[in-house]
């Protein structure tokens, strides 16, 4: 697969950096013919795994950094998503919806990335950071993981 | 996000504007308690009209205020969901739980 536009991104793992970050993406991405609604679907899966690297990888300590690797080929976004956090000790359980090490939050982060994005993948071991790739076809219409209503 | 909270009998109206995630859940979580707090309202409406963005922690946050309001024999709505937005809602199963109405007037109608 040809790369036709290629970014990396690095920022700190501070709150307000999840709305530069899926901006930036969705900004990159619309050099392809996405519709809105697919450019709203990137937003919502760059916002989960950069939320999960900031709560969940690094504990939400400020002064971490969140990578983001992009490329475009002729017809899909290619993600990477990284961080250097504590890792995922089950990553099973933790792609199982309504799993979430956090009361306050719904578990669902993985289910939107999987839901609204293609090629779904972590990588992840304790101590070691944890990785997620995810892509998306111009024109994909893809199958929900879970029906919602 | 700018956040605006109005108490109508015993349902505290919440509109929020703009994105609903991490960068704003800390003090949308917060606004929301102190109002509670206060103990005035039974009942919940959020009106979602000038919501443009949300994910899991936004719906972290209304799924936190759910179990509080119902803990205490309360209703939650929610109206004038925006299309993307209602997107991700549907995929939570948030609607499963929360009564959705189209307006405002219509859910303090049905609160009564």
């Amino acid at each position: 697969m040809q790369f036709i536009n290629h970014m990396k991104l690095e920022f700190l793992s501070i709150p307000a950096n999840v709305a530069f970050a899926r901006v930036t993406v969705a900004a990159f991405a619309s050099q392809l013919d996405f519709t809105l609604a697919d450019l709203e679907e990137i937003k919502v899966a760059v916002s989960e795994a950069v939320g999960n690297s900031i709560v969940h990888g690094y504990g939400k300590a400020p002064d971490c950094f969140v990578r983001i690797y992009a490329n475009l080929t002729q017809d899909a976004l290619e993600i990477r998503i990284e961080d250097e956090g504590k890792g995922i000790e089950d990553i099973k359980m933790a792609l199982q919806p309504a799993f979430s090490t956090d009361a306050e939050r719904l578990g669902l982060g993985f289910v939107f990335m999987q839901s609204f994005m293609e090629n779904f993948r972590v990588e992840s071991a304790p101590g070691r950071g944890t990785k997620v790739m995810m892509s998306k076809s111009v024109g994909a219409r893809i199958t929900r993981a879970s029906s919602g209503q | 996000m700018l956040l605006d909270v109005e108490i109508k009998k015993d349902t505290l109206v919440v509109r929020p504007s703009g994105e609903l995630d991490l960068g704003v859940a800390d003090r949308f979580r917060r606004t929301l308690d102190e109002t509670l707090d206060r103990g005035q309202a039974r009942n919940l409406v959020f009106n979602m009209a000038k919501v443009s963005f949300v994910d899991s922690s936004g719906l972290g946050v209304l799924l936190g205020r759910y179990k509080r309001i119902s803990k205490n024999g309360g209703k939650v709505f929610i109206v004038s969901l925006q299309p993307q937005v209602r997107k991700v809602f549907d995929l939570s199963g948030l609607l499963r739980i929360m009564s959705e109405y189209r307006s405002e007037n219509e859910a303090l109608e049905k609160i009564g």
